[in-house]
């Protein structure tokens, strides 16, 4: 853990400033439309349950849902940062509002119409009197949206914003508790620390105590003061990263991949074949679901990792076919027309489902095929990611296709399916051929021998709107690079390469540009 | 008996047939008549529910009529700006009001500070009201609301409505929730301050002896109306049985629990 923490230092800070700054930013938005809302519904009673519900509604909205509406959207969509803060900022309303009503509505009556009777203005009673002695209430709303946000911020990492999450989903995915914990107790030390913060905050506004009203002016001078500067920093410090992540223009890409060890390891190495040429790159690894398509569509990635069979099936909504030529044939002229992205040569691999048993079932009741286990599956009990749930090439057409019926079915997380396999919780899972926990886990692939799942072969998809290099030619057409590149991949790796490569990462726990280095040195694509 | 109204010019407040409801509902305040004449106090004498305080609202606009007029020096409520018609009323209610976040000084200073005076006249003023009300100002100014008793802080309360020299002084039952000797105490003190000061209040109270001890007039309230308006001295030789009532509580002597 040491080792850890001495390799990862500043990688975890970088991570740590990351996740503050998305709290930060989303908080500061948040007081500021939550505390006029919470004001003018003291003033409207009318509007009171209306807006209190809506916010109360959107805080029960699951923040992957959430993202899931946001990221078509114009303007406040999209992956990164932005989206993050949006779904931040909506968590973080409730709290506050319903303090600041709480907070206004609180006051002794006698103090309120005192005010008004002695002649103060509305804004007088507001600034002079209601806001002053709501502070520590509302500041109790603040503390607890602080809290969420700094929870639901991990979430943010699904939608390529960074912060503590990214540890945390890729602790889960490699199973590696070092990484979990490098996400989850930062994020939960911040919690504590904000909470004991504001703690100290609000007593300094609470009427009740005994203070000078002089100290807390100054007090609260010097927070502003505070908040300015570190705003001013941090709006620094984003301008200057983001100058260099510009995408589109020539000597810039943006490589996206999904979020396992795989799609990530082919992004890195066309990364790493970019680099080699000048190109800058901004990596934009770690999208869920469908999430790297959406990306693309939007221009926000140049490129990614596709699997034919995926694309046919679960972008294109085709139903399962088992030819891999006719998929990767139709693939290719529909994403051109429909989508005008460009899909690269097969790579040469073939990353289908992989339907896994343990070594010591298949080799003790002698199976082989999907069909031998078929007698077994009564007696079995058989996990599946959720992806592989609700995909039209799986789980339905899958257990149909077979006749297979088991003792129970879990719907859980793809990455924890093999660990529950190896364990003895399931008997059978659908994992991914080229997976390097297939070996380290004495795990065997039963044959599809109806050949019920469509080819997975890997593509690269590649955006077309690219602009060309300054020498001029129009858009429409390649960057040199990326079409260099793409020449050199096809069929490049073969499953029993990609399987080892992603031992060395999901195994062997080494570090992913690493491994890409050394395979590029192997194939003599870098020097 | 309540004057005929326009030809009272002493008249400092006027009910001209004043009725107030709520969202249509019974009466709160019925075809109200009554004059408040310079200098004078009139205290508004009745049981809960009676209308009195909302009597005493209507006169700075915290609420308006919703028949007739409130005039206040010879001009309706509803035509006066409610800021500068409040700044120019006292106004002292029975749990004080004052602001927990300010100090004494500043609680005293407040309207004042809202009409804007210089920090050293403000200081000067709000010196000058702690020593009338009876409060060393070395001792207290500086104190907060909640380092002071219930008699302290109605102390306070009376001189914060007195800062800016209003001619007219509302008081809600300001001294109904302080224990019976603290209440006399300052029961006296008030009466001897506003024969020196000489302003106008309309004082609510249900308690009769005090009615009896503060009133220029006493203006008996029942069901929003006014019923009995009379001066102490013939208050107590009245007939009227609300009035008889009230006066009988007086000469009662106290049930003892438990007997002899």
């Amino acid at each position: 853990m040491f080792e850890f923490l001495k390799a990862n230092w500043s990688d975890i800070l970088a991570h740590i400033a990351q996740h503050v700054w998305l709290v930060f930013v989303s908080i500061a938005i948040a007081v500021l439309i939550a505390l006029p809302v919470g004001i003018l519904i003291t003033r409207r009673q009318r509007l009171r349950a209306p807006l209190l519900g809506i916010a109360n509604v959107m805080q029960t909205i699951p923040s992957l849902a959430l993202f899931g509406f946001l990221i078509p959207l114009p303007f406040i969509g999209g992956i990164g940062p932005r989206t993050a803060i949006v779904a931040l900022v909506f968590y973080a309303l409730l709290p506050i509002i319903r303090n600041t009503v709480t907070g206004i509505l609180g006051i002794d009556r006698s103090v309120r119409e005192a005010a008004v009777a002695m002649g103060m203005t509305d804004s007088q009673v507001l600034f002079q009197v209601e806001l002053p002695l709501a502070m520590s209430v509302i500041l109790t709303g603040v503390r607890v949206a602080v809290v969420i946000t700094i929870g639901v911020a991990i979430i943010a990492a699904e939608v390529g914003a960074g912060g503590l999450g990214e540890y945390i989903f890729r602790g889960l995915r490699l199973n590696d508790n070092r990484l979990l914990l490098a996400g989850a107790v930062p994020s939960a030390a911040m919690a504590l620390v904000a909470d004991f913060g504001f703690g100290l905050i609000e007593k300094r506004f609470d009427t009740s105590r005994q203070r000078s009203r002089y100290s807390s002016k100054r007090a609260l001078i010097w927070a502003t003061i505070l908040l300015t500067v570190m705003i001013a920093g941090w709006a620094g410090w984003r301008a200057l990263r983001s100058r260099t992540t510009e995408s589109g223009v020539h000597g810039h890409a943006t490589v996206g991949s999904k979020d396992f060890t795989e799609s990530i390891l082919l992004a890195e190495i066309v990364a790493q074949m970019l680099e080699v040429q000048n190109v800058e790159v901004d990596r934009r690894f770690d999208l869920g679901g469908n999430l790297a398509h959406t990306a693309i569509l939007g221009g926000q990635i140049d490129l990614y990792p596709e699997y034919t069979g995926t694309a046919f099936t679960a972008i294109l909504h085709h139903q399962p076919v088992s030819d891999p030529k006719a998929v990767y044939d139709q693939v290719k002229s529909e994403y051109d027309r429909q989508f005008n992205l460009w899909l690269s040569d097969p790579l040469g691999f073939d990353n289908t489902f992989a339907i896994l048993v343990r070594g010591e079932d298949a080799r003790r009741l002698n199976l082989k095929t999907i069909s031998d286990a078929s007698k077994q599956a009564p007696q079995w009990h058989a996990g599946f990611g959720h992806d592989f749930m609700v995909r039209p090439d799986g789980y339905d057409g899958f257990s149909r296709a077979y006749g297979l019926r088991f003792a129970g079915v879990s719907d859980m997380s793809l990455d924890l399916t093999y660990t529950a396999l190896s364990s003895h919780q399931v008997d059978l899972i659908a994992g991914n051929s080229t997976d390097g926990r297939i070996a380290a886990l004495d795990l065997v692939q039963l044959e599809d021998d109806r050949h019920y799942f469509p080819p997975y072969e890997a593509v690269f998809v590649i955006r077309r709107g690219i602009k060309y290099s300054p020498s001029g030619a129009g858009q429409g057409r390649l960057m040199d690079p990326f079409v260099e590149i793409m020449g050199k991949l096809a069929g490049a790796i073969s499953t029993d390469e990609m399987r080892q490569l992603n031992y060395e990462v999901d195994g062997a726990k080494r570090d992913k540009k690493i491994v890409v280095h050394e395979w590029l040195v192997k194939k003599g694509f870098v020097q | 008996m309540s004057q005929a109204s326009g030809d009272n010019d002493d008249a400092l407040v006027s009910f001209r047939d004043v009725s107030f409801r709520i969202n249509g509902g019974l009466p709160i305040i019925d075809h109200l008549d009554l004059d408040v004449a310079q200098g004078e106090t009139l205290v508004l004498l009745g049981e809960s529910g009676c209308g009195k305080t909302t009597t005493l609202r209507l006169v700075n606009r915290l609420l308006t009529p919703t028949a007739g007029d409130v005039l206040v020096e010879g001009k309706a409520t509803i035509e006066w700006d409610s800021i500068r018609l409040r700044r120019r009323t006292g106004y002292v209610i029975q749990d004080a009001g004052l602001f927990p976040h300010f100090s004494v000084a500043e609680n005293v200073g407040l309207v004042p500070s809202l009409e804007r005076w210089t920090p050293d006249r403000i200081q000067r003023r709000s010196r000058e009201l702690l020593e009338l009300v009876g409060l060393d100002p070395a001792q207290f100014a500086n104190r907060y609301p909640r380092e002071l008793s219930g008699g302290q802080r109605q102390r306070v309360g009376v001189a914060r409505a007195l800062a800016a020299d209003p001619p007219l002084l509302l008081m809600d039952e300001p001294f109904g929730a302080l224990d019976p000797l603290t209440r006399a105490s300052l029961q006296k003190e008030f009466s001897e301050m506003k024969a020196r000061l000489g302003k106008t209040v309309i004082f609510v109270t249900h308690d009769v002896r005090e009615a009896l001890m503060l009133a220029s007039r006493i203006a008996l309230m029942d069901r929003g109306k006014i019923v009995l308006l009379e001066s102490p001295a013939d208050f107590v030789k009245s007939a009227n049985k609300l009035a008889r009532a009230y006066l009988e509580t007086l000469s009662e002597p106290p049930a003892v629990a438990g007997g002899l």
